[in-house]
């Protein structure tokens, strides 16, 4: 029937009888409900963890002047914020996720590798505290940026060889997980549920999990050069041996171009999930959605060189990256046209998945137009490395993909813990952080356009306005986030008592196949197959 | 049925650990490529690391192009480094001969090394050295000061539109490395 309970048949009890007692239970677990729930629940602590160096970085730039923290902290906090909230929270968030999701949306009993999915988890709470770590090392943590360009990463004291293992661990972690995405959806799916009908969600995981194994091994080899450039006297990147700075900068953004979509793909499965059923109809175009995912996706490894438009490239690969990287815009302009008519004269409630939802479409869009400004060469030269490029990606992580894992979480808690969430409470949550996340963001394009750089503690008087009302947007937006940790918590207790269905919302079942079961599901489910497969999102 | 999911996710994960693998090698693979595809296309503006023969080209007398010199030293690199002249207008075809000054500001032996850059970059292929302290590591002893010469000539065929050439050294402090290999 499957590999999982074939490859239990060695130690029946634990699988054939819920879940192991007490703590180690998640310790040793290979259920991928329980895998699920340590990954999001590990996401939400990062996110928190990552919140606050935000919050650093905001008090310090809340005045001109050196107020809280020196230089060399600050650039730490703006390296490991972003960092943690890379691979620490939203990556995770979406592995919990496909965790979750992907065996119930498929009709799968569990992971097709269960005793992987829980090493790739282990590795991953290694690999960040490893990366925590460097914050209390002679030297501090990492302060060059995420993006560890060298030779500014290899004046890092002796954080350097700790982050770059960290970084590692991070890899082999994502890989392992990606691995294991691939393999269920490849060798799991109930009879009858063709690729062509499986759930958004399950197919940009699949075409994520492709983009990760091709692009972390790339990462973890840059940073392996940067080691031995450091330790064992290699001149991949030093100028003095006859190296060149530039080519790390293009393997990096050979990884790191394919990684932003790895944070947004997963994003657009799930707004694609959560939009027909509020909506009422099916999602539009369903084939175009998955077509344009895998164009993206593909699209993606031949733009790497518009985040070096300033290194001084040829004209003629100015001219191709420019091009190339504004035919991005046509598949995600698809996408777009796609979620806007499948709301078009639907029966739209708005419940607080929803709500994130469509705030979602209308931010991320924002955030997508700001990209194509950027994508124009010529004009990038004013726009680099200043506040622009940083309201640009927020535009594009935390109104999209931080609110979709918001919409996800609401969507699906009562499927989770078969309690109600307080609605009242979401909508305040929704409305503070959609309010909030323009304070906090929009300023900065003005700040950018005038010419502020991102990365400094300090800055002219001219910018002081702005930042400020960039700051006080980042603290109510900081503070509004603990209404949904408190929600969680609440939910997980119990709720507002409000008994849910299987369904949960109305007709969700004809969508996809999680809401056949019950809420919350069994610990095992599927373990036969399903016989009916929904077709209603298709 | 059992066995052969099993079999099936066995197969599909050494697949995929093949091409995990095997992206590990492209990341390294990548930087001989990017020298290649540079070279192919033309793309970049790297300088030649050796010394080409002294060929005749005709000279261009009706052409004057300013060739810019540029010294620095990468961090805190203990030296002394200018070059005679700031500037010098050349026709091109002709060689000409331009002379540095680089002193070790140490008690010690010095190795160091100058790496050379041109811009516009585009202008690189048609700049020739003959001869150049930059080619190879240079020693110099405690608080030793040396002059070094750079024999250059502008390639005639060099697109009009080019009216100035920009020519830079740094010079990196090499000891520490060269001294354990």
């Amino acid at each position: 029937m499957s590999a999982v309970v074939a490859e239990h048949d060695d130690h029946h009890d634990h699988h054939d009888h819920g879940p192991a007692k007490g703590l180690l239970r998640w310790i040793i677990t290979t259920n991928h409900k329980d895998i699920g729930t340590l990954y999001l629940l590990f996401a939400l602590a990062m996110f928190f963890v990552g919140g606050a160096m935000a919050m650093v970085i905001r008090a310090e730039l809340f005045e001109p002047g050196m107020q809280f923290v020196n230089p060399q902290f600050f650039n730490s906090m703006t390296t490991m914020h972003a960092l943690v909230m890379v691979f620490g929270a939203v990556m995770p968030a979406f592995v919990g996720l496909a965790n979750w999701m992907i065996p119930m949306m498929i009709g799968a009993p569990d992971m097709a590798l269960p005793r992987m999915n829980n090493m790739s988890f282990w590795m991953l709470v290694a690999g960040v505290l490893l990366l925590a770590s460097t914050l209390f090392m002679e030297g501090g943590a990492p302060a060059s940026g995420w993006t560890l360009y060298p030779p500014l990463v290899l004046q890092t004291g002796k954080a350097l060889p700790f982050a770059i293992f960290s970084v590692h661990l991070l890899g082999i972690s994502s890989i392992m997980g990606a691995i294991n995405i691939i393999a269920t959806i490849f060798n799991m799916r109930a009879p009858g549920m063709t690729l062509m009908k499986m759930p958004m969600f399950v197919w940009t995981w699949l075409i994520t999990a492709f983009l990760l194994i091709a692009i972390m091994p790339v990462f973890a080899g840059a940073v392996t050069m940067l080691l031995t450039d450091r330790f064992f006297d290699t001149s991949f990147f030093d100028a003095a041996g006859g190296g060149d700075p530039v080519l790390y900068q293009h393997i990096f953004w050979f990884f790191g171009h394919p990684e932003v979509y790895v944070m947004i793909l997963p994003t657009f499965g799930v707004a694609s999930t959560i939009i027909p059923v509020f909506a009422r109809k099916p999602l539009f175009g369903y084939s175009s959605m998955v077509y344009a995912t895998a164009a993206i996706a593909f699209l993606s490894f031949i733009v790497w060189a518009h985040h070096m438009f300033t290194v001084g490239m040829p004209i003629a690969g100015e001219l191709y990256f420019m091009y190339a990287t504004m035919l991005i815009a046509i598949p995600t302009g698809v996408k777009v046209f796609n979620w806007t008519a499948t709301m078009w004269k639907g029966s739209m409630t708005f419940e607080t998945p929803m709500l994130f939802s469509i705030a979602f479409v209308v931010l991320f869009t924002m955030g997508g137009f700001t990209g194509l400004m950027m994508s124009v060469a010529p004009v990038d030269f004013q726009y680099h490395d200043t506040y622009f490029i940083v309201a640009h990606f927020h535009y594009t992580l935390v109104p999209a993909s931080v609110f979709i894992l918001m919409a996800a979480g609401y969507f699906w808690l009562p499927k989770w813990t078969g309690h109600m969430y307080d609605e009242r409470i979401g909508r305040l949550h929704f409305w503070l952080s959609v309010i909030s996340v323009n304070v906090l963001f929009f300023p900065q394009h003005f700040l950018g356009l005038a010419g502020m750089p991102r990365r400094i503690p300090d800055y002219a008087v001219q910018f002081a306005d702005w930042n400020m009302i960039s700051s006080i947007g980042g603290f109510i937006f900081g503070v509004s986030q603990l209404l949904f940790l408190y929600i969680v918590i609440d939910t997980i207790k119990g709720g507002t008592g409000e008994k849910v269905t299987a369904e949960v919302w109305e007709e969700a079942a004809k969508h996809s196949l999680e809401w056949t079961l019950p809420s919350p599901p069994p610990y095992h489910s599927f373990t036969t197959p399903p016989t009916v497969i929904p077709t209603e999102h298709i | 049925m059992k066995e052969g999911v099993t079999q099936k996710n066995a197969k599909l994960v050494r697949i995929l650990v093949f091409v995990v693998l095997g992206m590990f090698g492209f990341g390294y693979a990548l930087v001989p490529l990017y020298d290649v595809l540079c070279e192919v296309t033309g793309l970049n503006g790297k300088v030649e690391s050796s010394a080409i023969k002294e060929v005749s080209y005709e000279v261009d007398k009706n052409r004057e192009i300013t060739v810019e010199f540029m010294t620095s030293l990468n961090e805190a690199t203990p030296m002394v480094f200018r070059s005679e002249i700031n500037k010098l207008k050349v026709h091109p075809g002709e060689y000409y001969t331009v002379n540095f000054y680089a002193e070790n500001k140490t008690d010690k032996v010095m190795v160091a090394r100058a790496i050379p850059s041109i811009s516009p970059g585009a202008v690189a292929e048609f700049f020739k050295k003959t001869e150049c302290f930059c080619f190879s590591e240079q020693t110099f002893k405690a608080r030793e000061g040396r002059t070094m010469p750079v024999r250059f000539v502008v390639n005639p065929e060099l697109p009009e539109k080019y009216k100035t050439i920009t020519l830079a050294y740094t010079f990196f402090d090499n000891t520490e490395t060269s001294v354990k290999k």
